[in-house]
């Protein structure tokens, strides 16, 4: 029988905001443990939440950007159950009436648009952290990230492959950096992803059982979490066996998912609305004056970029794909107005290089006026293609300047005739028989003596320079 | 002067402005008192003599509304790095690493805080017996409960241990036990008053309030300690009126309502005849008084048992031995470490409390329990919005009998949930509501009145019970100890 797959996903992003949800910690990261925390995040008795109004508006900058409805009357619930990294033995999150629902996200599947729908986006807060000393009898807390602002992300069913979840996920985190309101790191755990996922006969419109997959650290850890729990599904229905409602672990290592809890041994959270908390009215003047905050948005800028540079649907969307990029190529095309000469350099040679760095565009030690300064040394001659991407290599390691690496190697290509003239009269004189293969009919000798003078000039010389005189001595 | 301690804060106020005392006479005062008459009373758990003197001799400021009042906090306020357990064992040894916002303003007005008062464990019950200290006794009858959850903080104030005293109200924890120890016991509007600091039972019922020896310490202790906190989101940013102002013998113009759900059977004779005749006095200095309903009376104690207890479960879910408190030893593993933890730490009230809530949380359960709870809550608010549009105030019994022996109703739970028949629906609505002293039984028992009012209207709290103490003289009788 051929399955379908069925593929909703959860997202836990974690707010930059300088404080915590509910009281007055930093969030920084990578502090000393226990070195971030107070009465309210480690759950004293007699202390009271208090919501953090950054947190607020970055969750509702979020829901604006997924095109969300917005809850008229924000209101936060308790999800109670126990364990030591979370303090209080409840999470303050909002249960039945998220801060935001009913928005989308749009995804490119075979060139079409897909639309993925948004269920809900959601506040909470974020629990501490566990550690287990190797060897010892006994675990250790730390709570510097207990009490951080969460917005948990929830689509509905709408993926049908690992390769639109994966999708889906790169244009979530493409639009939340837009809105720069987290981190979007899946390695420091900023953003984190579950997955549920059921397989189900083709054409048939019932759900099959959800299997919950859990412990993905990567985009690509989601995809291929999916891809072996899709066929994992689909073997343990095709050998005539009945799948269970459970959640997986993801095991990336082994490369396999493991379970961990079946529905049976769920817990009753016990839901209820947070007492501590007065639920408020969200003011529709506070909405338009986030919204009028709101940043321009992939799609937006895509189409901009699209309509003012003459780029390609796919360059365009390549190039807003980060906004770090589409920053970056704002600013070469400020100072170099071939816009697709940048597009082209950008998404080669300097993707190519950042991707093998494995760094950010941020990151990246090449300002646009450097950047743009090497192409405008292509246009004048100076330097050969062929050697800018050297030079840009160069620059990118090093954090030189391409001019000044191109002028430390002497590296400006020779585009001075008579200097050139005169190299070539001498491979002439040397290579007496191949100008007479050549002109006995024997076309391809001609390379062979372009080639020569560029060995001669140490690959220096102006190849379309040398070309010309080439063919004027030879009589042409 | 011999009779410090028996004198009211406004009194002693008086006292030292003429220069006849001072704030180290009055807490000797106070101190030399609870010496000779806290092993009958035991109203206790922490003595903080030491920490007195200190502020006396230097630290406490010296011209705040309170300088060098002694004031005795319950054992479930925090103060930094003192003890404070709620009553309880699962909490022993914690020493909060902050002060309760109650305590810093009581402190920026010079108050001397002289130690913390018994109470239920966690403030569940009414009769300050389920606190693993063991009972605190009335002083007007040692053999009988001062009533609870605030038990000693009001029989400290009666027994003049203590010139004020703090307490905190869930379904009746000031008024009642307030109205068992013939002393003045406010609980303030839900929001008056931070509850930051305040280890919580409820969240949404729960409020400090003042147990004081007259109306006017009462308005004095309330105007100090209200008032807008950043920390307690629930509390409302209102303007603090200075509520001396409302202290006035007249009542001419003020109309009071008497529910007649509030005399039904379940009430004791004398305490029926004795607020009747209270009712009477009111008249007498000019109220005008009629019978009202509030319909919904009959189901404030099973909502109160729905809403206190889901609230106190996940609440009391912290205690969990992790962070601080008791651990219990000898656990292998986690769960073993919070169940032993839990079964261990609590006393046999919360521990039924905790169960209670847990199941009306419960899927399945919820939508029957807790839900319909909050509606018949909304019903409750309700009939007092009604109420209030013909009358100023409402006039009640606190408590449906006098003080009862101790251990007479420990085994029996639901007797004792009934004796917060009359104070669980001023919590349930979020309203202020006062207990004064006004008669006392057969057998020298006092008797407590109730005076409720509209959200935010102590002002007219403080009027009706201030004439009324004025016209009456009760909060003047004194236990024989």
């Amino acid at each position: 029988m051929r399955y379908e797959t069925v593929i909703g996903l959860e997202v836990h992003l974690q707010l930059a905001t300088k404080t915590k949800a509910f009281c007055g910690c930093s969030t920084k990261f990578g502090q000393r443990p226990n070195s971030q925390v107070c009465p309210v995040c480690l759950g004293f008795p007699g202390s009271l939440p208090s919501l953090n109004e950054e947190a607020f508006r970055f969750a509702i900058k979020v829901a604006l950007a997924l095109n969300c409805r917005i809850q008229a009357i924000v209101k936060f619930d308790r999800k109670n159950y126990y364990y030591p990294d979370l303090p209080k033995n409840f999470q303050i999150s909002q249960y039945d009436m998220p801060l935001s629902y009913n928005g989308f996200v749009d995804i490119a599947v075979d060139g079409a648009n897909k639309r993925i729908r948004v269920k809900r986006v959601h506040m909470e807060e974020d629990a501490g952290k566990l550690m287990h000393p190797e060897g010892e009898d006994y675990s250790l807390v730390d709570y510097n990230r207990g009490g951080m602002p969460l917005l948990e992300i929830v689509t509905e069913p709408d993926m049908s492959s690992p390769r639109e979840a994966y999708d889906y996920l790169t244009k979530l985190k493409a639009i939340l950096e837009y809105l720069k309101v987290s981190d979007c790191d899946m390695e420091k755990g900023s953003l984190r992803c579950d997955a549920n996922v059921s397989i189900r006969p083709e054409g048939e419109t019932k759900l099959g059982t959800k299997v919950e997959l859990k412990n993905m650290n990567s985009f690509k850890g989601v995809r291929n979490a999916l891809e072996y729990e899709v066929k994992r599904q689909d073997s343990v229905l095709e050998d005539g066996g009945k799948l269970v409602q459970e959640t997986r672990l993801w095991d990336a290592d082994k490369g396999i998912t493991t379970s961990m809890r079946t529905k049976e041994e769920a817990e009753d959270y016990r839901y209820f609305p947070e007492p501590d908390l007065v639920p408020f009215v969200v003011e529709k003047e506070e909405i338009e004056r986030i919204r009028k905050t709101l940043p321009e948005l992939p799609e937006a800028k895509a189409a901009r970029f699209k309509a003012a540079f003459g780029l390609s649907d796919y360059d365009a969307g390549v190039l807003t794909s980060q906004v770090d990029l589409a920053d970056y190529f704002e600013e070469c095309v400020k100072l170099y107005p071939n816009a697709k000469t940048v597009a082209n350099w950008l998404m080669g040679d300097v993707m190519a290089t950042v991707n093998e760095k494995n760094i950010d565009m941020s990151e990246l030690a090449l300002a646009p006026a450097a950047f743009t300064g090497l192409l405008k040394m292509i246009d004048s001659k100076a330097i050969s293609g062929k050697m800018a991407k050297e030079v840009l290599a160069e620059a990118i390691e090093t954090r030189i300047a391409p001019e000044e690496i191109v002028q430390k190697k002497g590296l400006s290509q020779i585009s001075d005739a008579g200097a050139i003239e005169s190299v070539v009269q001498g491979v002439l004189k040397k290579e007496a028989k191949t100008v007479s293969d050549y002109k006995s009919g024997k076309k391809a000798a001609f390379a062979f003596l372009v080639g020569q003078v560029m060995k001669e000039t140490k690959g220096k010389a102006n190849p379309a320079v040398v070309n010309e005189i080439l063919k004027k001595s030879l009589g042409e | 002067m011999e009779n410090l301690h028996s004198l009211t804060a406004h009194k002693l106020k008086e006292l030292m402005a003429r220069g006849e005392t001072d704030p180290s006479a009055i807490l000797e005062g106070v101190f030399a008192r609870a010496e000779k008459v806290e092993p009958k009373v035991k109203a206790f758990v922490l003595s903080g003599k030491e920490r007195a003197r200190k502020a006396v001799a230097g630290t406490a400021r010296k011209n705040g509304k309170l300088a060098g009042i002694p004031v005795l906090l319950k054992d479930n306020l925090c103060v930094k790095g003192e003890a404070t357990t709620c009553g309880s064992k699962i909490l022993a040894g914690f020493k909060p690493p902050y002060d309760a916002t109650v305590v810093r303003k009581l402190e920026a007005e010079g108050a001397i805080l002289i130690g913390k008062a018994n109470m239920d464990e966690f403030a569940f019950g009414s009769s300050c017996e389920t606190s693993c200290y063991g009972p605190t006794k009335n002083p007007w009858d040692t053999a009988c409960i001062p009533g609870g959850s605030s038990g000693g903080s009001a029989a400290a104030v009666a027994a003049d241990e203590t010139i004020m005293a703090l307490g905190s109200d869930t379904g009746g924890s000031i008024r009642q036990p307030a109205a068992l120890c013939g002393v003045v016991g406010l609980k303030p509007t839900y929001g008056r008053v931070s509850r930051y600091g305040l280890i919580a039972f409820a969240s949404s019922l729960d409020q400090i309030g003042p147990i004081t020896k007259d109306v006017r310490d009462s308005a004095l202790l309330l105007s100090v300690i209200a008032g807008y906190d950043e920390m307690d989101s629930t509390s409302v940013d209102l303007p603090v009126p200075d509520y001396s102002n409302a202290l006035v013998e007249d009542l001419k113009g003020l109309r009071i309502g008497v529910p007649k759900e509030y005399f039904v059977k379940g009430i004791d004779g004398e305490v029926e005849a004795s607020v009747r005749a209270g009712i009477g006095v009111l008249k007498s200095l000019g109220a005008e008084v009629k019978e009202i309903s509030l319909p919904h009376t009959e189901y404030a104690v099973s909502t109160y048992y729905i809403v206190g207890p889901a609230e106190a479960s996940s609440n009391l879910a912290r205690f969990d031995g992790v962070q601080y408190g008791f651990r219990a030893a000898g656990a292998d593993d986690m769960i073993e470490m919070y169940i032993k933890t839990r079964s261990e730490g609590f006393g046999n009230e919360a521990k039924r409390r905790i169960l209670l809530g847990t199941y009306c949380l419960s899927t399945g359960y919820y939508d029957a329990y807790y839900l319909k709870a909050q509606k018949v809550r909304t019903k409750i608010r309700e009939d007092f919005d009604k109420a209030f549009s013909v009358c100023d105030c409402i006039v009640t019994p606190t408590s449906p009998t006098p003080a009862f022996k101790i251990g007479e109703r420990a085994s029996d739970p639901l007797s004792m949930y009934l004796s917060d028949v009359y104070t669980i629906p001023a919590n349930l609505a979020g309203l202020p509501a006062i207990s004064i002293p006004c008669g006392f039984s057969g057998s020298g028992l006092p008797i407590g009145m109730q005076v409720l009012a509209k959200p935010f209207d102590e002002e007219t709290i403080f009027r009706t019970a201030y004439a009324f103490e004025q016209g009456t003289e009760f909060h003047k009788r004194k236990p024989n100890l």
